[in-house]
């Protein structure tokens, strides 16, 4: 007999719903990112706007059932605008106490949690250090708690399905639950089986298996008419057009395939894996049919310094990193700076520093983008802020490089780049162009230092062209010639050429807009990755009616955009939010003479909760 | 690329307008000049031709050839010449590094390099002591070796750099002394004739901080009975009266002279560089007595390069894809009106 539970009253009334937060956890082996990633995809393509992410241990194989194996993947969907993949927690799905313990705290009280009553065994509430059953101490009372033994109707659904072994009935347990799930958000099954029909087309066995476990789930649920089918979530007001779901690093990396297109280049990347930067390399190594040179090399100094060579030879070169790897390539981005070549380094930011918190996301190397490198050695540093608009910065990124000739650094973060949610699909039609300073005959009096008049970027005479050949290096340059040259005047010069050439960018990108208003009470500030949750906070406050309160986000750090300082001034007070210890406030400080600029600040490896942002920003205003 | 006629080079073609600033009686000018009477052989257009170096007085060698060149950062001289080859496989990429350069601090790409197998050309000038500043000891300077950071002797171990990169999988490994230009032109034809990465070491003597460290094997009185230079296909004889030659005893090489002890002509091993197998190359590289330079070890390979190209064209053959839209609007896309 299976037991079948729920505590608290159930209501069987359909209610609409804006937006919910479901949450999978369990087991790193659970096949929880799968189960989300799922889960997402049907609701965009039913119309919803989604947001993900997903949070996974540090250890490739954690041991089964441990705290620290939990492996989560989170999805916001809406019938309104999404911003973030959401903090509180509508429905968490646990497969596992271990999952349960280290999630619990997520869920709003009053809300659904689904879980595998099969996994609480004495053996796995040990191992989630549970002293006592929490499904029958009473320590979930403020949820409604719907368990269901998912492993053996799993089992009993698979019984007499031949060449099964058991591994393989008990891992596709997730689609059980995936299954409820369905059911309970009104989602079809239906893409989830065209995903297993593709994936396994040789292995039909399996289709077979898991479209049967998917179903169970989903009439197990209808039927037995004991979980509330409660929710319904309209598509969501998105402007026209083909959309696909795309995650920050994938988007990243299409970025560079469409610039490389656009431009007439051929794309070069020299990478050494790291966590969270890694997937671009996965993703890019792919893309052979597109000419894409991908090089895996032997550490990060051999990643920046291949790709400086390729650009040197005329490719459009990135090279993509994390923290400790932008670190180790600091004294090459220096040499791509003075030799004045396009280059783009992308960092995913985490946790730092040193080893730090690697699958955790922070926004605290900035300054290492902005400074890690000897002497005066200004580049270009621009930061995406959400998984959809990494592509857009990718491609602005590789564009200044080519036409100002400069190293620029992209920065992202571990958590859009890991997150995903829709994109509307761009052609490469309609993207800007991309001018590059190529130059492929002797003119007159030729020097490979030569500027233009209006960027300063200097020509880009590549090996095999006849008759530029020339020597470019580390060494300081004569500013007419671009021989070497120790003279005193000649290097103050040169650096301030360098410097004026990265501000004359001013120039080439956008003025700082606000958002919700451009004069008030209050600004909030913010950069890179954490302009969902900052958007989505401001937006609450003026729905409540706190309409003096408006928002302005960063893109572009070096330089800021010209605009800056008329825009900050129209504000009372100013508050930079960060997920470091202050870093931009402080380019802020250095660079405009704006006084009381306050901080918040957050540095757990953690994104920015909605209620802590409103709680702040009302504290300030109030 | 044009596929025109290479119009015929001289020397004065590849020297540029800089001038040049090695110490005099450094050796680098017998590379330099050798270098530029080199490539006029070689059948490259000069525009083709590109030096990337690291930093020590080696280094400087780019700013003297009027060609592309790139004097780069301590050490990674190899992994840009790795880019600019992948960039660009019709190039003819040099890399001129020191023993510093790429035994200390650039060894990682220096082995890599050699793993690897891309085509392209490493001049490895030996010196056997930091030159650039000033005077400490390298991974090359022998135990005991009394250097500005080793006032009592030097306690590490060197590398022997052909022993290192045989044991990297070097395809191409030659040895010459700094002083013997016109063999050393024609080792950096038969380099760039080769498909492969080769590296030449240059046994390149630094008037100042290290005089004489090759004396002993490369003064010209007594160069011929110290050194064995090999040739492909030829006995390993050497010797003022060519009546010294090698043998194999056991596992180990021995000198032997022809016409004592029923030595023969016939007994003395004949050079084969084209031997996959490293055993004999790495007992010629780790012998003392004699020394033994030319080309060690030569065997064809496929190169990087070339596995690249063959990939990416099926890769191209089998995919749908022709321009980024494909890829965009492939998988799974959806449409909202
Ligand atoms: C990152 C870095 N570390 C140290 C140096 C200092 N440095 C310059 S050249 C050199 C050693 C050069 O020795 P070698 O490669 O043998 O070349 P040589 O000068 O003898 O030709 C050192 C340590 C540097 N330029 N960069
Ligand atoms: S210090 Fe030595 S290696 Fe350097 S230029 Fe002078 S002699 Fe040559």
């Amino acid at each position: 007999m299976i037991a079948n539970k729920i505590s608290n009253n159930i209501n069987l009334k359909s209610e609409a719903l804006d937006a919910v937060v479901i949450r999978f956890v369990g087991d790193s082996g659970d096949g929880m990112q799968l189960t989300g990633t799922q889960f997402s995809d049907t609701s965009a393509m039913f119309g919803n706007d989604v947001s993900t992410f997903p949070n996974y241990p540090s250890e490739i194989r954690a041991p089964q059932g441990s705290l620290y194996g939990v492996s989560g993947f989170q999805v916001h969907i809406g019938s309104v605008e999404i911003s973030t993949p959401g903090d509180d927690v509508d429905l968490l799905v646990a497969m596992n106490p271990a999952g349960l313990k280290t999630n619990l705290y997520s869920v709003k009280p009053g809300h659904t949690i689904i879980i595998d009553s099969d996994s609480f065994t004495k053996k796995n509430l040990e191992k989630a250090q549970y002293e006592t059953n929490p499904l029958r101490d009473g320590s979930l009372g403020n949820y409604r708690v719907i368990e269901v033994s998912m492993s053996s109707l799993t089992k009993e659904a698979l019984k007499d399905i031949e060449n099964l072994d058991n591994k393989t009935i008990i891992r596709s347990k997730n689609m059980f639950a995936l299954g409820i799930v369905y059911w309970m958000y009104d989602r079809s099954p239906e893409h989830t089986i065209d995903f297993f029909n593709k994936k396994f087309a040789s292995k039909p066995h399996l289709i077979e298996s898991n479209t049967r476990v998917l179903n169970a789930g989903y009439y197990y649920a209808e039927t037995l008419e004991l979980i509330p089918n409660a929710y319904t979530i309209s598509p969501a007001k998105m402007e026209s057009g083909t959309y696909r779901i795309i995650g920050g690093n994938t988007a990243t990396a299409w970025g560079f395939l469409a610039a490389a297109e656009k431009s007439g280049l051929e794309l070069f990347l020299g990478s050494y894996p790291i966590t969270p930067a890694t997937d671009i390399l996965h993703e890019l190594v792919k893309h052979k049919h597109f000419g894409v040179k991908a090089f895996q090399a032997e550490d990060e100094i051999a990643g920046v310094t291949s790709a400086i060579g390729a650009s040197f030879a005329g490719d459009l070169a990135i090279t993509t990193t994390s923290g400790p790897g932008l670190a180790l390539k600091g004294e090459a981005l220096g040499l791509a700076m003075m030799v004045e070549l396009p280059l783009v380094v992308v960092n995913v930011q985490r946790g730092g520093p040193s080893t730090g918190l690697p699958t955790k996301t922070e926004q605290s190397d900035l300054m290492q983008a902005m400074y890690g490198r000897n002497g005066e050695s200004p580049v270009i540093v621009l930061a995406a802020s959400t998984p959809s608009n990494c592509f857009n910065y990718a491609y602005q990124a590789a564009k200044l490089a080519l036409e100002h000739m400069t190293p620029v650094i992209l920065l992202t973060d571990g958590y859009i780049a890991n997150g995903s949610e829709p994109w509307k699909i761009k052609r490469v039609a309609e993207m800007p162009e991309i001018k590059n300073n190529k130059v492929t005959k002797v003119t007159g009096n030729w020097h490979p230092y030569d500027r233009d008049e209006d960027t300063l970027a200097r020509n880009w005479a590549v090996p095999g062209t006849f008759g530029l050949e020339h020597r470019i290096g580390g060494l300081e340059k004569d500013s007419v010639t671009g021989d070497v040259s120790h003279v005193p005047e000649n290097h103050e010069f040169m650096t301030k050429i360098r410097a004026e050439k990265i501000k004359r960018v001013q120039n080439y990108i956008p003025d700082l807009t606000t958002e919700f208003a451009e004069e008030g009470d209050l600004l909030v500030v913010g950069w890179g990755g954490t302009y969902g949750s900052l958007h989505s906070a401001v937006k609450q406050l003026n729905n409540e009616g706190y309409n003096k309160i408006g928002y302005a986000h960063f893109n572009y750090i070096n330089p800021l955009p010209k605009n800056t300082e008329s825009v900050l001034s129209k504000f009372k007070k100013i508050v930079v939010c960060e997920l470091n210890n202050g870093q931009f406030v402080n380019i802020l400080k250095m660079n405009f003479n704006i006084c009381g600029l306050l901080q918040y600040n957050k540095i757990q490896g953690l994104p920015f909760g909605n209620s802590e942002l409103i709680t702040e920003f009302k504290k300030i205003v109030d | 690329m044009e596929t025109t006629a290479v119009k015929k080079y001289t020397f004065k073609d590849f020297a540029s307008n800089q001038e040049v600033r090695w110490c005099p009686g450094c050796d680098d000018y017998v590379i330099l000049r050798a270098m530029q009477k080199a490539l006029p052989e070689m059948g490259v257009k000069k525009e083709d031709v590109v030096f990337i170096s690291g930093i020590g007085c080696s280094s400087r060698f780019p700013y003297y050839m009027d060609t592309y060149g790139m004097h780069s950062i301590h050490g990674r001289a190899p992994a840009i010449a790795s880019g600019v080859k992948l960039a660009n496989p019709d190039l003819s990429v040099w890399v001129i590094t020191g023993d510093g350069d790429s035994m200390a601090i650039g060894g990682n790409h220096f082995i890599h390099v050699l793993r690897r197998n891309i085509n392209l050309n490493i001049v490895l000038f030996n010196n056997e002591i930091y030159g650039l500043t000033k005077g400490q000891f390298s991974p090359t300077s022998l135990v005991g070796q009394k250097t500005k950071s080793s006032p009592y002797g030097n306690t590490q171990q060197p590398f022997q750099p052909g022993e290192l990169a045989i044991g990297a999988q070097a395809r191409f490994f030659a040895r010459i002394g700094g002083n013997t230009p016109k063999e050393m032109t024609q080792m950096f034809i038969d380099a760039e004739k080769f498909n492969g990465t080769s590296l030449i070491e240059v046994l390149q003597n630094c008037v100042i901080f290290n005089d004489g460290c090759y004396t002993q094997f490369t003064d010209k009185n007594i160069r011929e009975d110290k050194q064995l230079f090999v040739e492909d296909g030829k006995p390993m004889v050497f010797g003022k009266n060519r009546d010294k030659g090698l043998v194999l005893n056991g596992l180990k090489l021995e000198v032997v002279t022809i016409g004592e002890n029923g030595v023969e002509q016939e007994d003395i091993l004949v050079h084969n560089a084209k031997e996959q197998d490293p055993t004999m190359h790495q007992m010629l590289v780790r012998l003392k007595y004699p020394l033994v330079t030319g080309i060690i070890r030569r065997f064809d390979d496929i190169t990087l390069e070339e596995r690249e190209d063959a990939l990416t064209k099926q890769v191209k053959s089998n995919s749908k894809f022709t321009q980024t839209d494909d890829l965009f609007f492939s998988g799974e896309i959806y449409q909202v009106n």
